[in-house]
């Protein structure tokens, strides 16, 4: 197995050639936020929360979706990576509706984690208040469009670990949105199993079992990686 | 805890503790806007420790603690519970702004507008105040509904409920529905001491 070596705030890692710059910041412990990264699922870099200086590269770069390369040096922590990782966070409050008070995924939340991570104490961006759908047509679930970032966890986690491929992203810019199977309300989709996945991964409250009230979701976001260990290499959670 | 010393911007560099008029007390205010008041419950679970508070400041304004009906000047801290929903919180917001060295959105319906705010979502916020309204009046009415009117006793609904901190500058925010007596202690006790509180990890900023 060959391998690459980098520099990662000023520490030598050295990881897996095809590994990704996230699994080197890990290597190094440097704790860089994610939100839309999943173990298991295939990275998108929808977020941008993971965004690291590397040197020479003109532009900062997504750590979960950019391969580490010999000789990098990365720096995951500087004032201006701060500053915009606080503002990404406010973006994603103030472009939906996120109540945490009165939702179903409070104290469970990433988002509501990561507005801690950054040191968000309010949003410097107003409120945009969209009108936003609540598709209550599933038997066991629902998909409540305020609560959503975009993360497209439930797309990747259908198609990648599920095969059943029930969700995509549906129109542009601000008007992007989770659909299910061809822009039909949920519960008339055949080709969704009900198998709850989209709902373990999900890290708000925008999908969840129709039996969980406020406070009440507690996902599970191992399940992607620990379905593909056991696929892939055989290996299950009690062994 | 690391501290800096408190700077509000727009006003004078003192030091909040003693920098109102008279002792050296310091000043303290506590205001309910449109809010459940559960930031100012949250307040009195306090408990014992409201008696040390007692010994510090003088409250010179607050639903709970004092029976002052005209905001005072001179006050150097203000507890701020609730968005601004109508214009008698929009006038409030502006006379403490006016009063107070320093100014605290307290809870998460001073911070971000929280459920108060919900109603924003009725009419993309551009007439939440006529849609709330024949929402609550008229289409949820069994027949007999009408809308409210009383001009110059109930206050004008605003067309949009805002943030605290969109009204008015705010100098420290203390998120939380409602913040809870820890986190209120752990902000007010160095404010106490006239330095400004660093509000970090999930026990004094979380959300909700």
């Amino acid at each position: 197995m060959s391998v690459v070596t980098l520099t990662v705030n000023g520490q030598d890692v050295a990881v897996p050639a095809g590994a990704s710059l996230l699994e080197a910041t890990r290597a190094a412990a440097a704790g860089v936020p994610t939100l839309c990264h999943l173990d298991g699922l295939t990275p998108v870099a929808a977020c941008r929360l993971c965004l690291v200086e590397v040197e020479g590269a003109g532009k900062l770069l997504p750590a979960c979706s950019t391969a580490a390369a010999e000789g990098m040096v990365v720096r995951t922590h500087t004032p201006e990576l701060g500053e915009f990782r606080r503002m990404a966070v406010e973006l994603f409050f103030a472009e939906g509706n996120h109540v945490c008070a009165v939702c179903v995924a409070n104290r469970h939340c990433e988002l509501q984690d990561m507005a801690v991570t950054v040191g968000m104490d309010h949003s410097r961006f107003p409120y945009q208040y969209p009108h936003r759908a609540v598709d209550a047509s599933h038997p066991q679930f629902t998909l409540d469009h305020n609560r959503c970032i975009l993360c497209t966890r439930c797309v990747r986690v259908c198609d990648e670990i599920e095969g059943a491929h029930v969700w995509d992203i549906g129109s542009r810019g601000g008007q992007c949105h989770i659909v299910a199977g061809l822009d039909e309300p949920w519960g008339q989709v055949e080709a969704c199993t009900s198998c709850g996945k989209c709902v373990e991964v999900c890290p708000t409250g925008a999908l969840f079992r129709n039996v969980d009230t406020t406070a009440e979701k507690h996902p599970d976001t191992s399940l992607p990686a620990l379905l593909r260990s056991a696929r892939e290499q055989h290996r299950w959670r009690n062994q | 805890m690391v501290s800096s010393p408190i700077t509000p911007p727009g006003s004078p560099a003192a030091p909040a503790a003693g920098a109102g008029a008279g002792a050296g007390k310091l000043r303290l205010a506590t205001v309910w806007l449109a809010g459940c008041s559960g930031c100012h419950m949250s307040f009195l679970d306090l408990d014992e420790f409201l008696f040390d508070l007692a010994a510090q400041v003088e409250v010179v304004f607050s639903p709970v603690a004092s029976d002052a009906k005209v905001y005072p000047e001179n006050v150097d801290v203000c507890l701020v519970e609730g968005a601004v929903a109508n214009v008698d919180n929009l006038e409030l917001a502006l006379q403490l702004r006016a009063r107070t060295a320093l100014v605290v959105s307290f809870g998460d319906c001073a911070v971000t507008a929280n459920v108060p705010g919900l109603r924003n979502l009725l009419d993309a916020g551009h007439d939440s105040a006529r849609a709330v309204l024949e929402r609550g009046y008229l289409e949820l009415a069994d027949g007999s509904g009408q809308l409210p009117f009383a001009p110059g006793i109930v206050p004008e609904l605003l067309d949009k409920v805002l943030p605290l901190h969109e009204v008015i500058p705010v100098d420290l925010y203390l998120p939380g529905c409602p913040p809870s007596a820890d986190r209120i202690k752990e902000a007010i006790t160095p404010l106490l001491a006239g330095v400004r509180p660093v509000l970090e990890g999930p026990d004094l900023l979380r959300f909700g």
